[in-house]
C-alpha cells in the first residue's frame, strides 16, 4: 500500500512537472499551430533567470519569488521577438516553424554555453522547500515536488481566468477558432497572435524556475523536456487546457508505475506505444474543438 | 495543411538531361573523388554519401509526400545495428571468442542474447538492414495514417519514437552497448576495414547503392505512384473523394523512405567503424531532415547535395570554429526553410522570377 501511495504521488509530480513545461505549449501548438522547438530553451532561459537572480540577491526564497515573475517576463519578451521576427511569416507552413525554431533552439543552446559555460549550473532551494513532508504511514512527499504541483495549478488557474474570464481571453479564442472572422470583426489578429505567444513562452519561463528545483541547469536540459511535453499536448487535443492537465497526471502516473515495475528505458517505450494506441482511439486526441472542417 | 514550393513544371529537354546529369554523378563519384582525394578524405566522403542515401528516401516522403519524418534515426540506427551486431559476432568468432568484446565486460557473461544469435549469419543480418525498418515503419505508419494522424501530430510522434529507442539503447547496456553503442568494428564479411584499400571497397559500394537508389527513385518520382503521392501532399482529400486511400500511398513512400535510412545506417556502419544511440536520437534524427531542407526537399539532388554540404561543413567548421558553427548552423536552418522553402535548389528559380517580375505562380508558400 505504501509503495503504491509512493509511486502514485512520484507520478503526480512528475505529472505537475510535465503539465508546468506542456502548459505554454497548449496555446502556441495546441491553439496556434506553431511547433516551437525553443520552448525548451524559453523553459532554459527561466531556468538560467533563476541562476542569475540567486547571485544577486541574498536568500533563497526570495530569489526564487522574484525569478517567477523575471523569468515569466524574460522568456515571454523572447517569445514575442521570435514571433515578430520570424513565426508571423510561417504561419501557412506550420510543419516548417519546427526547422526554423529548431535552428533557433540551436543558437539559444550555444549562447547560454557562451555566457553561462557548457558546464551545468546549481542553485540552491530555499530551506523550506527542501526536506520531505511525511503523508502518514510512511508515504513521504518532497516539498519542492509539492510547491511545483501547487504551481502547476495555480498556473491552470490563471490561464483558464485569463482565456476564459478577460477581454484578451476572448480575443485570443476567437483568433483561435475562426481567424477571418476574428479579423472582419475588428480584432488585430497579429496582435493577439504576439499576446499568445508572449503568454505561452512566459508559462515556459515559470516552468523553467520550477525545474531548478528537480534538476540541474544547463545549455541542453531543453532538449530533455521538449518531446515530452509536446505529447502531453497532442495526447490532450488541440488547445485544450482540461485534456493537457489530465494527460499530463495521467502520462505521469504511467511513467512512475512502469518505472516502478521495469526500467526507466522500457518504461518510456511502452508510454509511446500506450499513446500510438491512444490515438488509434481518439485521433484528435482526449478533447477536441468540434468543427466541420475535412481536415 | 502543408503548402510546399512546388516542383517547377520539367522543361521539355528534362528527359534527355536527367540521364546526363545522373552519368556526371556517376563519373565525379566513382572516377575523379577516388583519384582525386586521400584515404582519409575519402573515407570521409563515405560517411556524408551515407547521409544522402537518407536524404532519398527524406526527398520522397517529406518533399514529394509532405510527410515530415522526423524519425529517421530509428530506422537509421536499426540498419547500423542489425548490420555492427553481425560484424560484431564475426569479429568475436575471429578471434575464437563466442561474445562480442562489449558483452565480456558488461554483461552477464555466459551466453548470447537469444535475438543475437540470428545475426551471426550474413544474410539474415543485411536483410535485416532493411526489413527490420521497413517493418518498424509499416507498423507505425499502418496506426498513424490510417486514423488520418498527420502533420504535427505524425512529426511528433515519429520524434518521440526516436527518443524511445535512443533511451532504450542507452538502458540495455549488456545487449546494446549501452552509451558507447557497438564501437571497434574491424571486420567488414571478412575484409579488415585497417586496410585502407578496404576501406576504398566499402566507398565504393556506398556510392554506387547511393547512385542506385537516386535512379530508383527518379523513377518512382516520374511513375503514376510519384503523381498520385504529391496529389496526397496536396490534398488529401481530393484524392479521397477520387476513389484511392491515401493512407496506403503515404504508407508506402514512409516504408520505402525507412528502408532506404536503414540501408544507409547499415553502411555507415563499415565506413565510420561505430553506431551508437547519440547518432540516432531526436537530434540526429532532425540533422537528416535539415540536410535535404537546406539543399530543396523536393529535388532529389538538392536534398542529396544539401545532406553531404551540411555534413561537411558540420565536421570542418564544427571541428575549427564549434561555436561560431553552431551559430552558422542555427541560422542556415532559420533562412533556408524560413525565407527560401524550396531549399538552396530552388535559388536559382527564385532569383530568376524576382529579375522578371513575374508572378511566382507556382509558388503557394
Amino acid at each position: 500500500m505504501t509503495v503504491i501511495l509512493n509511486q502514485s504521488f512520484t507520478g503526480i509530480s512528475i505529472g505537475a512537472v510535465l503539465l508546468l513545461i506542456a502548459l505554454g505549449l497548449t496555446l502556441t501548438f495546441g491553439q496556434m499551430g506553431v511547433i516551437n522547438m525553443a520552448h525548451g530553451e524559453f523553459i532554459m532561459t527561466g531556468a538560467y533567470t533563476t541562476y542569475v537572480l540567486q547571485r544577486s540577491i541574498s536568500g533563497a526564497g526570495v530569489s526564487l519569488l522574484v525569478a517567477l515573475p523575471v523569468a515569466f517576463l524574460v522568456a515571454g519578451a523572447m517569445g514575442a521577438l521570435l514571433e515578430w521576427l520570424l513565426i508571423r511569416r510561417l504561419y501557412t507552413r506550420p510543419l516548417d516553424t519546427l526547422l526554423v525554431t529548431w535552428g533557433v533552439s540551436l543558437m539559444l543552446q550555444q549562447l547560454a554555453r557562451d555566457v553561462f559555460g557548457a558546464p551545468n549550473v546549481q542553485t540552491h532551494a530555499p530551506d523550506v522547500l527542501t526536506g520531505n513532508i511525511s503523508m502518514g504511514g510512511g508515504v513521504t512527499f518532497a516539498s519542492s515536488r509539492l510547491f511545483i504541483l501547487g504551481l502547476a495549478l495555480l498556473s491552470v488557474l490563471a490561464l483558464t481566468v485569463v482565456l476564459r474570464l478577460t477581454p484578451l481571453g476572448r480575443r485570443i479564442r476567437a483568433v483561435v477558432q475562426n481567424r477571418d472572422l476574428a479579423e472582419v470583426s475588428g480584432i488585430a489578429t497579429g496582435r493577439v497572435d504576439r499576446v499568445t505567444f508572449f503568454i505561452g513562452s512566459g508559462l515556459a519561463g515559470v516552468a523553467g524556475v520550477a525545474l531548478t528545483l528537480v534538476g540541474p541547469i544547463g545549455p541542453t536540459m531543453g532538449t530533455n523536456y521538449i518531446v515530452d511535453a509536446f505529447l502531453v499536448v497532442v495526447v490532450g487535443g488541440i488547445g485544450q487546457l482540461k485534456g493537457s492537465v489530465l494527460t499530463a497526471f495521467a502520462l505521469g502516473v504511467l511513467q512512475s508505475v512502469l518505472e516502478y515495475s521495469t526500467t526507466l528505458s522500457v518504461a518510456k517505450v511502452i508510454v509511446l506505444v500506450a499513446i500510438v494506441a491512444f490515438l488509434q482511439w481518439r485521433p484528435q486526441g482526449l478533447y477536441t474543438l468540434r468543427t466541420r472542417s475535412l481536415a | 495543411m502543408t503548402t510546399i514550393t512546388e516542383t517547377p513544371p520539367a522543361p521539355p529537354t528534362a528527359r534527355l538531361r536527367v540521364p546526363g546529369a545522373f552519368v556526371l554523378a556517376a563519373v565525379l563519384l566513382l572516377g575523379v573523388a577516388p583519384l582525386a582525394l586521400s584515404d582519409f578524405r575519402l573515407s570521409l566522403l563515405a560517411k556524408y554519401l551515407c547521409y544522402a542515401i537518407v536524404a532519398v528516401g527524406v526527398s520522397l516522403a517529406w518533399g514529394r509526400g509532405g510527410l515530415m519524418v522526423l524519425g529517421q534515426g530509428v530506422f537509421f540506427g536499426l540498419g547500423g545495428y542489425a548490420m555492427a551486431m553481425h560484424l560484431k559476432l564475426t569479429d568475436a568468432a575471429a578471434t575464437g571468442e563466442t561474445l562480442p568484446d562489449f558483452m565480456q565486460l558488461y554483461g552477464t557473461g555466459d551466453a548470447l542474447p537469444w535475438w543475437w544469435e540470428p545475426f551471426a549469419d550474413p544474410a539474415f543480418a543485411l536483410a535485416m538492414t532493411v526489413l527490420l525498418p521497413m517493418a518498424v515503419a509499416a507498423v507505425l505508419g499502418f496506426f498513424v495514417f490510417r486514423r488520418r494522424v498527420k502533420g504535427a501530430y505524425f512529426a511528433i510522434l515519429s520524434q518521440a519514437l526516436a527518443a524511445a529507442l535512443s533511451i532504450w539503447l542507452i538502458g540495455q547496456q549488456a545487449t546494446t552497448g549501452g552509451t558507447n553503442g557497438l564501437t571497434d568494428i574491424q571486420g567488414f564479411f571478412g575484409y579488415s576495414l585497417d586496410d585502407p584499400v578496404n576501406q576504398r571497397m566499402v566507398y565504393f559500394v556506398i556510392a554506387a547503392v547511393l547512385l542506385l537508389l537516386m535512379a530508383g527513385a527518379r523513377q518512382l518520382f516520374v511513375s503514376r505512384y510519384g503523381e498520385l503521392l504529391v496529389a496526397v501532399r496536396d490534398s488529401e482529400e481530393r484524392v479521397r473523394f477520387l476513389g484511392y486511400d491515401p493512407a496506403n500511398v503515404k504508407l508506402v513512400a514512409y516504408v520505402v523512405a525507412a528502408g532506404t535510412a536503414g540501408l544507409a545506417g547499415a553502411l555507415f556502419v563499415p565506413a565510420v567503424g561505430i553506431i551508437s544511440p547519440a547518432l540516432i536520437g531526436i537530434v540526429p534524427s532532425i540533422g537528416f531532415v535539415i540536410g535535404a531542407a537546406v539543399g530543396g526537399r523536393a529535388s532529389l539532388v538538392g536534398a542529396v547535395l544539401g545532406a553531404v554540404a551540411v555534413a561537411w561543413a558540420q565536421s570542418t567548421l564544427s571541428d575549427a570554429f564549434p561555436a561560431a558553427w553552431t551559430y552558422l548552423q542555427g541560422l542556415l536552418f532559420v533562412l533556408a526553410v524560413g525565407f527560401l522553402p524550396g531549399g538552396l535548389a530552388s535559388l536559382g528559380v527564385v532569383l530568376w522570377r524576382r529579375r522578371t517580375r513575374t508572378p511566382a505562380t507556382g509558388e503557394t508558400a
